[in-house]
């Protein structure tokens, strides 16, 4: 049986463990159709050309985790933000662990989609906000049908939420393989700020695949920044449907780390419904042996005097290999857009090897577009002028990595964050940096 | 300190050096004049040890050690130091930063702990005033953006944190307005003593009456040609380079 087959077929005994009297569940069941009808994407699909999921959809996973494993916080702690007092939701193969995890509904509302999709309470918010704005193609439809687990957050007006917000998921290694499909909504209404960090982390070996969905609405003048860790070990496979809509002045941005798991998949779409957005797309992706990357992202600007800027810088090593494939649409209204893309990549091994294409499609006239990509080895005469300091040639090298990758950093607004993320990347690097930013 | 014995090097199957022979003692100040293209730069280059250029023929000793085998790094620990023409921009690698990592990476190397934190930052004060560099310029880029004179200006600023052997100033005087060239002068001459040596590219005389060499060499297509003291420089300011290619035969 295929993981398809499986999955649709899968989907009666999930009926069994869920209110099916619902318009959720209305919504699961369109859903399910979609995914039937669709599928996977395979290589045929334009914008899965470069990325094959052949080799990580034949394990035969577990798409249902059975029990929590209880793991002890001192087991994990580093895979958290742990020197600075955030909200955590955290989850065990798919199971939410309250004793892991810090929530709150003081002032907002940090909790489970669990409850959010059950609730009366958060009923308005999900029937306005619950799969608004995801796509309806094959990956995020199979999301959409499991739906029923993930992080919720909602922001009422006029709140700035004085501390980060981590969203974390572990797998311990139960499952021979384990398939997961975590579902998260952002809400953060006019004038409140917020701040997330998320991450997948398998604790063993076996063979782990996340499907998730994160729908993100950043209402007027909202400011929203999201941030990914993607350090999966080898054997994690992760494709992330990230989508975002914001409304009049506000600000989302999210920033994209992937430096571990076999292959990651990051669609990533915007969608500009008000005038003065400012949308910020930034990533950095370190990766090498046989790891992929592929980052696909669209910014729709819809309205007028919106910008969006967009910078990812790509390292790759061994026989790594990458994408970036970003789409830029501005609509005849759409007067005055400001839309910046840029895409910078070195090859570090000749086996490695990076498909970048960036795709504008403008039909407004007064538009200020640029877009700009790179693939290159490392700058000869800037690594000779390090080595003639007395600077090792690794160190050289790895400092000039660095250096590349550092103005990706300079807009992450967690001082804490940005220094573990420094740290990281020196370590997949393999270079000592010789001092603190 | 330095001793060159027949170099022959080439880049790309190009021969540029082509049997360079030069001795420069401690305590000594070289000044190496000639006309554009006749491989001053890739003289100074290949003592440096950048890989691009082979060294076909001939050796450098470094205090009677043969480098010709040595990574540019290790040449830089032993005491090698080039002031770039062209000074390269690392954009992201801010000047302090670049200077810890240069003076702990050699420092690792001698087998020595990292330079404790305060230390560093007296050195830096002492140095940046030392060469009249404003302490806010320390924390741009690495030449990101640099004017041509700043450029100079800070590759004697690293000259003066990592206090090298054998400095090797390649046009540094280019670029510099009269003030600067006489500081950064002023600097060289202050880090100067009886233990280490100066080799000055230059086109020009100026330069050579604030640092004042002993020696002056022409370097004429891949060859020393002549050698004098300083009142070469002043014929060749005169008289420019024609004489010598007739006296050598070019
Ligand atoms: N990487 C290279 N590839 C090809 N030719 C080179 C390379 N490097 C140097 N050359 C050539 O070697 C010759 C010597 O160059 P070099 O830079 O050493 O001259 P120079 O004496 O320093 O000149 P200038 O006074 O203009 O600085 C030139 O003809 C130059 O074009
Ligand atoms: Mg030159």
């Amino acid at each position: 049986m295929s993981l398809k087959e499986k999955l649709v077929s899968s989907f009666m005994a999930f009926e069994d463990h869920v209110d099916v009297d619902t318009k959720i569940h209305d919504i699961r069941t369109e859903a399910i159709k979609l995914f039937e009808d669709k599928g996977f994407p395979t290589k045929k699909d334009e914008a899965w050309k470069y990325t094959s999921l052949n080799s990580i959809l034949k394990h035969d996973y577990s798409v249902f985790p059975k029990q929590e494993n209880a793991i002890e916080y001192s087991d994990i702690k580093q895979y958290f933000i742990h020197d600075i007092d955030t909200y955590k939701i955290v989850f065990i193969d798919g199971k939410y662990s309250s004793h892991l995890s810090q929530t709150t509904h003081e002032g907002l509302d940090v909790c489970l989609m669990s409850a959010a999709l059950t609730k009366p309470k958060y009923q308005l918010v999900i029937e306005n906000y619950f799969n608004k704005v995801a796509e309806k193609d094959g990956l995020s439809s199979l999301n959409t049908a499991f739906s029923q687990e993930g992080a919720f957050i909602h922001v009422p007006k006029n709140k700035v939420v004085n501390k980060p917000i981590q969203i974390v998921h572990f797998s311990t290694g139960n499952e021979s393989a384990l398939m997961l499909q975590p579902r998260n909504l952002i809400v953060v209404d006019e004038n409140s700020h917020v701040q997330i960090i998320e991450r997948h982390q398998s604790l063993t070996d076996n063979p782990v695949l996340t499907n998730s969905v994160t729908e993100i609405f950043a209402n007027k003048r909202a400011i929203v920044d999201y941030y990914k860790i993607q350090n999966d070990n080898l054997n994690a496979s992760l494709i992330d449907n990230t989508f975002v809509e914001q409304k009049q002045e506000s600000f989302a941005s999210v920033h994209t780390f992937s430096f571990g798991g076999k292959l990651t998949r990051n669609n990533l779409n915007y969608y500009q419904n008000g005038e003065r957005i400012d949308s910020t797309l930034k990533g950095v992706t370190i990766i090498g042996e046989k790891q992929h990357v592929d980052h696909n992202t669209l910014v729709h600007h819809i309205e007028p005097n919106c910008e969006s800027h967009q910078d990812y810088k790509g390292i790759f090593d061994d026989n790594a290999t990458g994408v970036f494939n970003g789409k830029v649409v501005v609509e005849k209204e759409a007067q005055k857009t400001n839309a910046f893309q840029s895409n910078n990549n070195i090859l570090v091994s000749d086996k490695a090897t990076i498909n970048t294409k960036p795709q504008l499609e403008i039909f407004a006239d007064d538009v200020k577009c640029s877009h700009g990509c790179t693939i290159g080895q490392l700058d000869e005469s800037a690594l000779f002028y390090l080595k003639s300091r007395g600077i090792p040639e690794k160190e050289a090298r790895g400092l000039l990595m660095f250096a590349f990758s550092n103005n990706v950093l300079s807009s992450v607004k967690i001082p804490e964050l940005k220094q573990r993320i420094t740290k990281l990347i020196a370590l997949k690097l393999g270079v000592n940096i010789g001092f603190d930013l | 300190m330095l001793k060159i014995n027949n170099l022959h090097a080439s880049v790309e199957d190009k021969s540029i050096l082509k049997g360079i022979n030069l001795e420069v003692k401690p305590g000594e100040v070289h000044a190496i004049m000639g006309p554009n293209g006749s491989g001053k730069s890739t003289l100074a280059s290949v003592i440096a040890g950048k890989e691009d250029y082979e060294v076909e023929d001939g050796d450098i000793f470094l205090e009677g050690e043969n480098i010709n085998e040595l990574a540019a790094e290790e040449r830089a620990h032993k005491g090698v130091f080039l002031s770039f023409q062209y000074p390269v921009e690392i954009p992201g690698v801010s000047v302090t930063n670049f200077m810890k990592t240069a003076i702990n990476e050699s420092r690792k190397a001698k087998g020595l702990e990292d330079m404790p934190a305060n230390e560093m930052l007296k050195l830096i004060r002492e140095k940046s005033e030392l060469l009249e560099i404003d302490r806010k310029f320390l924390s741009r880029s690495l030449n990101e953006g640099f004017s041509g004179g700043e450029k100079k200006r800070n590759e004697i600023f690293q000259m003066a944190m990592l206090e090298p052997k054998l400095a090797i100033l390649d046009e540094t005087d280019s670029g510099l307005d009269i003030d600067a060239l006489r500081i950064v002068a002023n600097g060289v001459n202050k880090l100067k003593n009886k233990d280490n040596a100066v080799v000055v590219i230059t086109h020009y005389q100026r330069l050579l009456d604030y640092i004042v060499p002993d020696y002056v060499h022409v370097l004429l297509n891949g060859r020393i040609v002549k050698s004098g003291t300083k009142e070469l420089a002043h014929e060749l300011e005169e008289k420019g380079y024609d004489w010598i290619k007739e006296e050598v035969g070019a």
